[in-house]
């Protein structure tokens, strides 16, 4: 069972996360034309990498939602970020 | 017999004698028995049949190593089965039974099975039952195969406890260097925890009778045990690490005794030690699995930990430089032993229920006891667990520990380190996370050949019957990689896991494919390293904390009247009211709804509130429906789309003010609409400016529907203009109830007027007796989930999920609107205009209606086309009911091009059966919603 760190809460179980997306996507702007091919890519092509990732996760009690690195194959975690900007 | 008890040696407490029966024959035996140690005390020597072939076994090994010796125990009123006869502690009066045996296992009627074993090769199973249908043969296999049997009695109070802990050092093994590294560790403070699943500490030092450190061994291990615990460190003793997980956690049972629950323990520790010892190998040669031939190792044990000697007159068989020493323990203890060399030529052991020698160079040498020591195994499951790597080490023929994940070490015999004083060294270095000394081992091992040209039958996995012969016919059939040799031969399947049968198989393997071991490799090793019970992992998720429902607050007041509560949506709600045939008090509920008036508790409705100055921006982005014309006061029906286009909930929006919504989903999607409007408000918008508040459960909902409703409501004196030009359907009103506040919605779910009455939880006791007070007068009816579900589909209103489907986006259901005109961008609004979106042939929701004198459809039932040459399924029935307004059945179906086929008749097939249906809308009552405006 791996821990993940909440921004928030600090190291959780990973029972009490659920993986969101893969960080960096952007949702293309559907005001504009925008492409099969394009659609496609931002809802199914991922990078799915072995090893060294970043991904969105959300933390379920207190509803974080957070980026993550972390590596696939040695299940080591780099470091989590909040996704929100800033408080100045 | 050959086995017999020595005197001044051992563990035990011969004191006192225990008195227990294995397959019916009286036996005793002292406390610190095993059943294993004792049966052999007793002289017995066959302990169990294999799984295949049902040949007769002895015990290999003295502890985990042993796959053999498999029994049913009962003691008083508690029976176990699958119990192994190795690990299991003796208690006085218990009646062992070996399993895979009938009626004992001396004389076991399938035993001729072994006679046919030339026609039951590896891979049989798969081969010869594929056809038909293995379905039609697994019945009698699985009856022949199987192991222990439950008596189906529930132990009282056989319950897990489950801890959940953390260390800084956490030790497996608490053998020499186990106990030195745990030493070490709690001088420097770090908190240690060292585990040993024997209820002694001390680990292979009772094999050898040798000093520690100049001290009797004895003295050595209770110095140690004393000075870890006077540093705070911990031992817990008959605690078994069975599996490592991700991110350091250890899985430990710690056995609590026969019939009493094990506990289990998760402890995240952050290095891990593994001080887990090495065990004996078996040797592959001809006959190897009779009874009386077992590991060297094994014999120490049961002479060191129970005063047990194996046998009288010892042949040992070994490639090793510990043969020597084996024999002179042995010979000290009174046997009489003969060593061989394993580069002598084709052993062959004679004899079948008894030994009676062993054959070398056609030399007859007599014997009751073979021993096979086929070098020393470091025991590395744990390490592979924690995602250790191996590495094959030629000078002691061994995978031994390589790199580790950080946090993990591995000392001592485990590391391949067999002499004391080095592993002592080693264990102290790893313990303080230093560089390990180097080491020259003098332990000297020759690589194991085995004679795969033999004509006689060599065993490599006990349990499973596999044998060299199998492995060559696995490799011919070309499933030599190891992963794919495991499955198809079922080799180190089932308890054993390789413990034994790893590095015979892979020599094999090696040898037929003239490769080294280490091109060969190994198998993974995955847990649990030991069988667990099921109980372990169950704990207290038992009978209602096993998946507990939410309840209602006024569940009393529900059960007060009657109620049946079932589950729905994840909580415990009112079925229908009353003791009456089920059928016919929910055709009564439906009937009092339409005439007069129901009262609903609907309190699991969603209530998600949406704040804030970008609230309206936002929530006309979540939602399919255009919300910025929505204005306060009024109520929208809405859609949640997914970003593929497909119907993932459907709610009624309030817009309170002009920054303020509430959104009332679906009771059962309340969480996953929840978090996904957080995840929009997160990322991609700024959470400053828009708040996201669930109170759904801050907040007890009654909902008053039919012809009388608006009666009702104004007995309740919340002085609101009810009249229909005042508080049309589909607006929102705010009230005081008794001084607390409320909020009123118009809004309908059964095509009747209806009013959703909302107070703050505390207050939802008052507010139900004065609506059930109230009541009487009008003829009001109590009514559950079962005659609401009937009344909404009555007027075609759809339930997601039931109705819809991964594949239904919103104008297959009737919403086409807002995916052709909406000047916003929203979720899922690109998905509805892909290739798949506009296709001609999509599922529509239709209703569907048969003869009032024929019974209902059923549920899930398919629509067909049968205008092919083969019949094609073109939709299902979604929701089905006798419908007690019309008088005649209705059903719900997604059809292909449903919408353009009303009036038409379609066929449906259930179970091979066809009938026909005509398709009409999916609206039944008042399809011009004149009701709901009255
Ligand atoms: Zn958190």
């Amino acid at each position: 069972m791996q821990q993940f760190p909440c921004p928030f809460c600090g190291l959780r179980n990973e029972q009490e996360f659920h993986f969101a997306g893969e960080a960096g996507k952007t949702r293309p702007d559907t005001m504009k034309e925008v492409s099969a091919e394009q659609w496609s890519a931002y809802l199914n092509h991922y990078n799915n990498p072995m090893g060294k990732t970043c991904e969105i996760w959300v933390h379920l009690p207190c509803q974080e939602y957070f980026v993550m690195q972390r590596d696939t194959v040695t299940m080591e975690v780099f470091a989590s970020e909040q996704i929100r900007k800033d408080l100045k | 017999m050959s086995g017999f008890r020595v005197q001044n040696r051992g563990l035990i407490d011969r004191h006192k004698t225990l008195s227990f029966q294995f397959d019916g024959k009286s036996c005793t035996g002292h406390p610190g028995d095993t059943l294993a140690s004792a049966l052999l005390a007793n002289g017995i020597k066959i302990m169990g049949r294999s799984f295949k072939y049902h040949r007769p076994r002895g015990v290999w090994g003295a502890w985990f190593d042993d796959s053999n010796a498999i029994f049913n125990i009962s003691l008083g009123a508690i029976q176990l089965p699958n119990c192994p006869a190795a690990t299991t502690y003796l208690e006085d009066g218990m009646q062992a039974r070996s399993v895979n045996t009938f009626p004992s296992a001396r004389f076991d009627i399938k035993g001729v099975l072994d006679w046919f074993s030339p026609f039951l090769p590896a891979g049989f199973y798969y081969k010869t039952f594929m056809r038909p249908n293995w379905h039609l043969f697994e019945p009698t296999i699985r009856k022949m195969a199987g192991l222990g049997k439950l008596d189906g009695n529930i132990i009282e109070e056989y319950q897990s406890d489950q801890i959940h802990q953390s260390c800084d050092l956490l030790i497996v093994g608490a053998g020499p260097a186990g106990l030195a590294a745990a030493l070490s560790a709690s001088q420097k403070g770090s908190s240690v925890v060292l585990v040993d699943d024997h209820d002694i500490a001390g680990g292979s030092s009772y094999q050898q009778q040798s000093n520690i450190e100049n001290k009797p061994a004895s003295l050595w291990i209770r110095d140690q045990i004393a000075a870890i615990a006077g540093n705070g460190g911990r031992i817990l003793l008959s605690t078994t690490a069975y599996g490592i997980y991700d991110h350091n956690l250890v899985a430990l049972i710690q056995d609590s005794g026969f019939g009493h629950a094990p506990r289990l323990w998760r402890m995240r520790a952050k290095r891990i030690l593994i001080a887990t010892g090495a065990i004996d190998r078996q040797i592959t040669f001809a006959n190897n699995d009779r009874p009386g031939i077992m590991s060297a190792v094994g014999a120490l044990e049961f002479l060191g930990r129970y005063g047990v000697l194996v046998g009288k007159k010892i042949a040992l068989l070994s490639n090793n430089s510990h043969t020597q020493n084996t024999a002179n323990l042995l010979r000290e203890a009174g046997a009489e032993v003969e060593t061989f060399d394993t580069g002598d030529n084709s052993p062959v052991a004679i004899g079948g229920k008894k030994l009676r020698a062993l054959n070398i160079d056609g030399k007859s040498h007599s014997c009751d006891v073979i021993l096979a020591s086929g070098g020393l195994t470091p025991v590395v499951h744990l390490w592979r667990h924690g995602g250790g790597r191996l590495e094959w080490n030629e000078a002691i023929q061994a995978f031994i520990p390589a790199q580790a994940t950080t946090g993990m070490r591995a000392a001592g015999a485990a590391n391949g380190i067999y002499e004391l004083d080095e592993a002592l060294a080693d264990a102290r270095a790893a313990a303080l996370d230093q560089p390990s000394p180097k080491v020259q081992s003098a332990y000297q091992i020759k690589a194991l050949l085995p004679d795969i040209n033999s004509k006689k039958r060599q065993w490599i996995d006990f349990q499973h019957d596999v044998t060299v012969k199998d492995i060559e016919l696995a490799a011919r059939e070309n499933y030599s990689s190891v992963e794919h040799l495991k499955r198809y031969t079922t080799l180190g399947m089932a308890s054993d896991q390789g413990k034994t049968s790893n590095m015979a198989g892979l020599a094999v393997m090696a040898s037929l494919q003239n490769r080294t071991i280490s091109e060969v490799g190994t198998t993974t090793f995955r847990p649990p390293f030991v069988p667990v019970p099921f109980e372990l992992y169950r704990g207290v998720k038992r009978q209602q904390l096993f998946n507990p429902p939410k309840r209602l607050a006024l569940e009393a007041e529900h059960r007060n009247v009657g109620a049946a509560m079932g589950e729905y949506g994840g909580w415990l709600r009112p079925a229908w009211y009353g003791d009456d045939d089920p059928h016919n008090t929910i055709r009564k509920e439906v009937i009092s709804a339409r005439t007069h008036v129901a009262i609903i508790d609907a309190s699991p409705l969603g209530k998600i509130e949406i704040m804030g100055p970008d609230a309206e921006k936002f929530i006309n982005f979540v939602f399919y429906n255009t919300l910025t014309t929505l204005k306060p006061g009024k109520i929208r029906y809405a859609l949640m789309l997914s970003e593929r286009g497909i119907v993932y909930d459907d709610a009624v929006i309030t817009r309170v003010d002009q920054n303020r919504f509430i959104i009332s989903c679906s009771s059962s999607h309340v969480e996953g609409v929840n978090n996904a409007l957080e995840g929009w408000r997160q990322d991609g918008n700024d959470p400053d400016r828009i708040f996201v508040h669930d109170t759904t459960q801050n907040w007890a909902t009654i909902t008053l529907s039919g012809p009388k409703a608006g009666e009702l409501l104004s007995k309740l004196d919340m002085s609101i203009d009810l009249s229909p030009d005042a508080f049309p359907h589909m607006t929102f009103r705010q009230a005081d109830f008794l001084s607390v506040p409320a909020r009123i919605s118009r809004v309908s779910f059964t095509g009747d007027p209806s009013y959703e009455i909302s107070v703050p939880t505390l207050h939802a006791s008052a507010l139900w007796s004065a609506i059930a007070k109230a009541g009487k007068s009008v003829q009001a009816a109590f009514i559950g989930v079962e005659a609401l579900s009937i009344l909404r589909a009555e007027k075609g209103y759809i339930i997601v999920g039931k109705d819809t489907d991964g594949e239904t986006m919103p104008h297959d259901i009737g919403f086409s609107q807002p995916r052709l005109r909406k000047e916003s961008a929203f979720v899922g609004d690109r998905a509805l205009h892909t290739h798949a979106a506009n296709g001609q042939n999509r599922r529509q929701l239709v209703g569907l209606m048969v003869k009032g004198n024929e019974c209902k459809i059923v549920t899930g039932a398919h629509l067909i086309d049968q205008s092919g040459s083969k019949p094609r399924s073109i939709g299902y029935v979604t929701s089905s009911y006798d419908s007690p307004t019309l008088a005649h059945p209705i059903a719900l179906a997604l059809l292909e091009n449903g919408t353009a086929r009303i009036g038409e008749s379609v066929a449906v097939w259930n179970q091979g059966d066809i009938r026909q249906a005509t398709i009409a809308s999916a609206c039944f009552y008042d399809k011009g919603g004149g009701l709901l405006n009255a």
